[in-house]
């Protein structure tokens, strides 16, 4: 049991030094948060490949991109740029939002 | 505040419901207020600090900082919770009989409680720097007023309150013969939870690229965005669409407990014995 903790906790330390691989060979989407709104607030990604959404967060203060279909969540802080890197996705309509202000930043990925 | 109430009563109801489960598997044993309290105290200054630097932790590893935090902080409960359950099964029966703990017990009930005091820590810190931060960003931009924000952040903390004080007065109320089965359980299945999501955090994080792509998705039956389906996702680490490596993770955790509890089962349960049957 230790053996197996210890290797996972191995890999985890592995993992952290590691770079993350396929950072630029991804398609990247550009999204900007302004106004607690995300533009563009539609995108279209190709299905069943993995790509990332660059995100420009240009209000003051920090937004979470949250997305249960996605399956992500990060925090952009306020004039910060995150990556969000999501998964290969079956072509169909997927919903993000930025959490701290749901009422406006919300946006629609599309994948076909 | 609405929103305010909204967001921190759901990230309350997350770190709560983990600290409902470590007060009731912590039931009888001495000194335990102060361990927890200490853990929600380190876990909420913690939160503070990332806040703080979170622009800092965000552009580590590439900009995969922040998930690099959030596994890593995740893992670290996984193993604090296997300890537990290690722990409650040599003494758990004894605790059963008498629930005022001595001599001996009490120096290795210390261990597990510094432990359980960490998982609490990490809950809140996971959840509370999003508070943190939500609220700070509120503030700043001054959309409600100071009493709004106050006033819906409040509400939020004590309706997590409520959430977490019914679990934990709902565990408790379990006859203790049963309750050990019941707590060991549960620790496994957040322990599971917590690792699965560790694993989102890695494929997040750019790191894991195999066994990524969901299995299936139960959304339409349970979604994770409900407040049922918000509770299941902490405290069985219900995911809705979980992928191939978030499934190895929470059945891995489930193994390496069951194993665990059959080592320590093997020696007997003697205190005095370190675990070398796993070394």
């Amino acid at each position: 049991m230790t053996a197996l903790l210890r290797s996972a906790a191995l890999s985890l330390c592995v993992a952290a030094v590691a770079a993350p691989a396929l950072a630029a060979d991804v398609p990247t989407f550009e999204v900007t948060l302004k106004d607690h709104k995300f533009s563009p607030s539609e995108i279209e990604v190709p299905a069943n490949q993995r790509f990332q959404i660059k995100l420009t967060n240009a209000d003051a203060t920090a937004d979470e991109f949250d997305s249960t279909d996605l399956r992500v969540e990060k925090v952009v802080g306020g004039g910060q740029t995150g990556v969000i890197r999501v998964q290969p996705l079956v072509p169909g309509r997927y919903q993000f939002m930025g959490e701290y202000h749901a009422a406006t930043a919300r946006g629609i990925v599309t994948a076909k | 505040m609405l929103a305010a109430f909204i967001i921190v009563f759901r990230e309350v109801i997350e770190a709560g419901l983990v600290v409902g489960v470590v007060l009731a598997a912590t039931r009888g044993l001495a000194g335990r207020s102060g361990y927890v309290a200490g853990g929600i105290l380190a876990g909420f200054l913690g939160a503070c600090l990332v806040a703080a630097f979170a622009g800092g932790i965000a552009d580590l590893f590439e900009g995969s900082g922040q998930e690099a935090l959030n596994a890593t902080v995740l893992f670290v409960a996984v193993v604090m919770l296997v300890w537990h359950n290690a722990w409650m099964a040599s003494h758990g029966r004894e605790l059963a009989r008498s629930l005022k703990a001595v001599g001996e017990e009490v120096k290795a009930g210390r261990r597990s409680l510094m432990a359980l005091a960490i998982v609490c820590a990490v809950a809140v810190l996971r959840e509370g720097s999003e508070v943190v931060l939500f609220l700070y960003g509120v503030a700043a931009a001054g959309q409600t007023t100071a009493t709004g924000i106050i006033g819906g952040g409040l509400i939020g903390i004590a309706g997590g309150a409520v959430v977490s004080a019914l679990l934990y007065f709902g565990l408790v109320a379990i006859p203790l013969r049963y309750l050990f089965g019941v707590l060991t359980a549960l620790i496994t299945l957040l322990a599971a939870g917590l690792a699965a999501q560790a694993v989102r955090f890695l494929a997040q994080g750019g790191w894991l690229n195999d066994w990524v792509t969901p299995l299936w998705d139960t959304s339409g039956i349970l979604s994770e965005a409900s407040l049922p389906g918000r509770v299941a996702h902490v405290l069985f680490g219900y995911a809705s669409q979980p992928s191939a490596s978030e499934l190895a993770a929470y059945l891995a955790v489930i193994a390496v407990m069951l194993l665990v509890r059959w080592f320590v089962g093997q020696e007997g349960g003697s205190p005095r014995k370190p675990m070398q049957a796993s070394s």
